[in-house]
């Protein structure tokens, strides 16, 4: 703490503290509750990811990419996966195809769970963390079963998936989503509906629609805004433009669309709409391969490919560029939430500190894959 | 919109600043001499048709063989669904290039990071500080010929 002016105070939020969802440094100057700017500070997590890539082999990285957004390894290793089979030409298998779905839609609950409950802990509000987790063990309970792993799959692999399902997990798969709309249900019940965790959100950290473009903002943040993108329906890729689904939009049902409560209100939509993806997916399972033939020694030719793909967080891309060699000559990840923060001394400006927390919160940021 | 159009739309207002097409890429790109990329990149965001509002993603690139290092712009609308990479060439030995921070907002963190990480230098930019790398941080990473240090203050790196 340190006295910057003789208005202002200056304070540090961070690097350790319990409503940054990661190792974040906010520097905020504070005059009374108002915050009068928010200086982001991040790097804390910088293991060189992009680094490593061009060290090692095109597999290699695989693993590498589990470790970019730990809360949704699944679909950072099948945008990565995308990326590098674009530029090799592969066919994916189609039963891979469905498989690859229904693993992002589960991650995408899961990490959805969190956001929800990290959300409410930053409230103030405990219960409704433990009941994420709760949820959120019986999906890990089936990624074990299909990779062993509980948090870094490593499970889709470049040109299918690693293994294919194991017995049982369809059935499985089948109870959790027969249970689990009843417990969106009573998330609503105990907190999207609350007056008070109302009040704490809404009318709060406005995202206007132009303010969103010129950030960057994607995913469910740009979504709160009321505008209706998202790459599963604009750029189908694997089976999407087979599936039926929502995309859901912000529409200020508790104030202004685009506001925090909004945010959070698309976690919980896209939740039921995820649910309903898996339960269309177990019923296109047909007998296959679950990987296509990839040579031993993967060698893309010369060239370059941007892919995306959309991830619990919103966009995320990958910029692959080959040299013929076995290791890629550069890959630039393209991260969403490393765009989402940036917004952040924009609306930090003017509002109150436990507001911060707030926005923090409705951003669902998570600094692994702002750092990389 | 094709990548031809666009190409032949950015030759017809901007004549020899347009220097080539690659269509070979995914996305299409466009190599833009340095010197024109703030207008460039202002018209493909403003222009009707176009509407390249979304900055999706900005890369340093160091092609250290040619001594060159590249800026790539990877600019996408979500009115019209299309996309395009505007690509700088840069002179290796001192890249300089001119922000475009005031186009999108959000460059002024990509170019920190590229600026951080290859040592590409954004004039006018209004706050080029490292962003991902301690501040005393010595050279710049993602450079091809970056020299890994022994030490960083106590610690053995």
């Amino acid at each position: 703490m340190a006295v910057a002016d003789e208005k202002f105070m200056q304070v540090s939020m961070g690097p350790q503290h319990p409503s940054t969802h990661g190792v974040l440094r906010l520097l905020v100057r504070t005059d009374g509750e108002v915050l009068s700017s928010v200086k982001p500070y991040i790097g804390y997590l910088h293991r060189g990811l992009e680094k490593i890539a061009e060290r090692v082999t095109y597999p290699q990285f695989t693993p590498f990419t589990d470790r970019l957004d730990y809360l949704a390894s699944m679909n950072c290793n099948l945008a990565y996966a995308m990326t590098v089979e674009r530029l090799l030409g592969i066919e994916i298998p189609r039963r891979a195809q469905v498989i690859r779905v229904i693993m992002a839609e589960l991650n995408r609950i899961s990490s959805h769970l969190i956001a929800f409950g990290s959300l409410s802990s930053d409230m103030g509000a405990f219960t409704p963390f433990l009941f994420g987790i709760r949820e959120r063990e019986a999906i890990n309970d089936l990624f074990e079963m299909v990779c062993g792993a509980r948090l870094t799959f490593n499970y889709i692999r470049i040109g299918g998936v690693s293994q294919d399902l194991p017995e049982g997990f369809t059935d499985r798969t089948k109870e959790f989503l027969d249970y689990f709309p009843a417990k969106i249900r009573e998330y609503n019940d105990l907190l999207s509906y609350n007056s008070i965790f109302i009040k704490r959100l809404a009318d709060i950290a406005v995202i206007r629609p132009e303010d969103a473009f010129d950030y960057g903002i994607t995913g469910p943040n740009l979504r709160a805004s009321g505008i209706r993108w998202d790459l599963r329906r604009a750029e189908p890729y694997l089976v999407y433009n087979e599936l039926d689904f929502d995309v859901p939009v912000g529409r200020g049902e508790m104030g202004t669309t685009g506001d925090a409560w909004d945010r959070y209100m698309m976690r919980i939509y896209e939740m039921e709409q995820s649910a309903k993806i898996v339960g269309q997916c177990l019923g296109m399972l047909a007998p296959g391969d679950h990987t296509a033939k990839v040579p031993r020694v993967l060698k893309p030719p010369v060239g370059e490919a941007y892919v995306r793909a959309e991830n619990p967080r919103g966009e995320l891309g990958f910029y692959l560029i080959s040299d013929g060699s076995t290791k890629p000559y550069r890959l630039k990840i393209r991260t969403p939430s490393f765009a989402n923060l940036s917004i952040v001394p924009k609306l930090g400006k003017g509002v109150m500190i436990a507001d911060l927390i707030a926005i923090i919160g409705s951003l669902d940021i998570i600094l692994p894959e702002i750092d990389r | 919109m094709e990548a031809k159009k666009i190409f032949d739309i950015l030759s017809g207002k901007f004549g020899g600043s347009i220097q080539q097409l690659q269509e070979s890429t995914f996305p299409p790109s466009v190599v833009v001499g340095s010197d024109a990329i703030v207008e460039v990149c202002d018209f493909l965001k403003k222009a009707e048709g176009l509407d390249f509002l979304s900055l999706v993603c900005l890369s340093g690139v160091d092609l250290k063989e040619q001594g060159r290092m590249t800026v790539v712009y990877h600019l996408g609308s979500m009115k019209h669904g299309h996309m395009i990479a505007i690509k700088v060439e840069l002179d290796r030995s001192s890249p300089h290039v001119r922000t475009v921070e005031k186009v999108w907002p959000v460059a002024n963190w990509y170019e920190r990071e590229a600026y951080d990480m290859f040592g590409i230098v954004f004039d006018g930019h209004s706050d080029l500080r490292r962003i991902l790398m301690p501040e005393d941080w010595e050279g710049h990473p993602m450079r091809k010929d970056y020299v890994y240090p022994k030490r960083y203050h106590t610690w053995d790196v």
